[in-house]
């Protein structure tokens, strides 16, 4: 029970990072049809940022004060490199789709590149506070503070993207566009500003799940690729929840994350099955889609 | 009398088709005209193309811009409201929230828009993809109609709609002509004979038949040009 229960939670603290990740690019791909492989230069600039801020510029200021640092870092890198991606790179080939996926994939490459050249391949270790370390107990169980951590940012997030989908008109605009583009342009609204802004809400997003998941799963290691590697499973959970749907980027956030989990816990140590977390999660996605060939919540917000 | 819409020699070439092959018509402010034709002879093209929404060339001016290679947003802010054929509600939103999208001025509208509608106004919490085909229309309708804006272009306001909410309608528009430019893709003839004063017949791509809504008792010319018997 006991093993149970705290393995959900891990599980669950793995969905949120999944989450924050997958949700920016869900909203991007719905309302712009834009496959952001960028996505994943966001969240290793965001962990970048934070490292290179925390060890530098801020390494004198208290731990949980360095740390908070470094998460503003990180949401404001991914933000500002994902909006001027934006403005630079898409929107000159506006009605160009496949040139902007490769635009995208493009720069990842070319930044991705230059970070191994400036930093080298080997990773590099964030200062973060003990506290993270440890885990408060509860009863029986042993919940580790990072995983806190990343659980608070992630329902956080999805309360705030909620709030700001429906109440403002910004929100308002995005969910129509997703819907249908044209017909948001023909009332005379410019989604062109709505693009820039779901580049930096999604980068924002990616900057912060670029840092949790360097603080919560790799030992506070931060390295080139990182971003790149939970690309792959952000995209997993967009198309499993339905492209431009961040309802459904939750749903299946948590779907992809217990089952990566559990079947890495039961099953990955016997011989030979250190992979069967990602292969369950491929199984999952076949499945889903054999089932939901749109995805979970396909086509809605 | 000033030309609200001139469209000259207006071409449009989708997926390698020629839809559009020279398209010239012009409204007057004030006026309604009525774009008619048969099925897939480039009506709708023709609106989408004077709202920007489709890749054209020719000329298209609204009052005394030129908006040929103006995007949507900007050639609807001019004061061109568009009701699409499909209505195109946005099915997610609510009622309240598909006109509110709509909003472009400062102090919108909503009074009369619910006065024509009385309906939308207990729907606004609604979902727009829960209404039924004539309460989505009145929403499409009702969200061009929010800005009081001088052209409204609509096309087949009455397509799929029971004869009472035709009627309905077409009570609405009437109402909305006698201040509004209008120029409207109608199938329905006795829709077309209540709101317009001119009619424009279109068959393949080009304008065959220009001249008063008077025409279309001759019905021969009709049978020729429609295929229907008016
Ligand atoms: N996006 C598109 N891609 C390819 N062909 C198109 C497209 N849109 C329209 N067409 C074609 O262009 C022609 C004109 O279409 P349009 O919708 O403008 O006709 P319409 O007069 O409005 O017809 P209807 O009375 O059926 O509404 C049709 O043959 C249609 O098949
Ligand atoms: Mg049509």
């Amino acid at each position: 029970m006991t093993v149970l229960a705290d393995l959900t939670f891990s599980a669950v603290a793995l969905s949120a990072v999944y989450f924050l990740a997958a949700s920016g690019l869900s909203l991007i791909y719905g309302l712009m049809d834009v496959l952001n492989f960028a996505h994943g230069l966001f969240m290793t600039l965001g962990a970048y940022a934070a490292w290179d801020l925390t060890t530098h510029l801020t390494s004198t200021l208290s731990a949980p004060l360095n740390f908070a640092v470094g998460v503003v870092a990180a949401i404001l890198a991914g933000a500002v490199v994902a909006g001027l991606t934006e403005l630079w790179l898409i929107r000159p080939l506006y009605g160009r789709p496949i040139s902007q996926i490769l635009v995208t994939i493009g720069l990842d490459l070319a930044a991705v590149g230059l970070l191994l050249g400036g930093f080298g391949s080997n990773s590099l270790s964030m200062p973060v506070p003990l506290w993270l370390f440890e885990a408060t107990h509860w009863g029986s169980l042993n919940l580790p503070n990072a995983d806190f951590v990343a659980l608070i940012a992630g329902v956080v997030v999805l309360v705030g993207l909620e709030w700001f989908l429906r109440r403002t008109r910004y929100g308002i605009i995005i969910r129509a566009g997703v819907e249908n583009r044209d017909m948001v342009r023909a009332l005379g609204v410019d989604v062109g500003r709505a693009f820039t802004l779901v580049f930096v809400l999604g980068g924002a997003m990616a900057g912060l799940a670029g840092l949790l998941n360097s603080v919560v799963f790799s030992g506070d290691l931060v390295s080139p690729l990182q971003g790149d590697g939970l690309l792959i499973f952000a995209f997993i959970v967009v198309v499993i929840g339905g492209l431009g749907s961040i309802r459904g980027s939750a749903v299946a956030a948590l779907l992809v994350g217990v089952v990566q989990d559990f079947s890495n816990y039961y099953l990955g140590t016997h011989p030979g099955m250190a992979e069967i977390g990602n292969l369950s999660v491929v199984l999952l996605l076949a499945v889903v889609l054999e089932w939901r060939p749109r995805g979970l919540f396909g086509g809605t917000l | 009398m000033s030309t609200a819409i001139d469209i000259t020699d207006l071409h449009v070439t989708i997926g390698g088709s020629h839809i559009l092959q020279g398209v010239s018509l012009q409204v007057a402010s004030g006026e309604v005209v009525a774009l008619l034709g048969r099925n897939g002879v480039g009506k709708t093209t023709t609106l989408r193309a004077l709202m920007g929404l489709v890749p054209r060339s020719g000329a298209v001016r609204v009052g005394d811009q030129d908006v040929t290679r103006w995007p949507p947003h900007r050639i609807a802010r001019l004061g061109v409201a568009y009701v699409p054929e499909d209505r195109d509600v946005f099915s997610a939103l609510t009622v309240g929230e598909n006109l509110r999208l709509a909003e472009q001025v400062a102090a919108p509208n909503y009074d009369g828009v619910y006065e024509l509608f009385p309906e939308l106004r207990q729907r606004t919490r609604q979902r727009a993809g829960t209404l039924s085909g004539g309460q989505q229309q009145m929403v499409a309708v009702a969200r061009a109609l929010l800005n009081e804006w001088p052209v409204l272009v609509v096309d087949e306001p009455s397509k799929g709609l029971a004869p009472r909410l035709v009627s309905e309608l077409t009570d609405v528009l009437a109402r909305v002509s006698a201040t509004t430019t209008m120029l409207v893709v109608e199938q329905n003839l006795a829709v077309v004979r209540r709101l317009a004063q001119r009619v424009v017949v279109l068959d393949h791509g080009v304008v065959v038949h220009l001249g008063p809504v008077a025409d279309l008792e001759d019905a021969g010319l009709m049978r020729q040009l429609l295929g229907v018997s008016a």
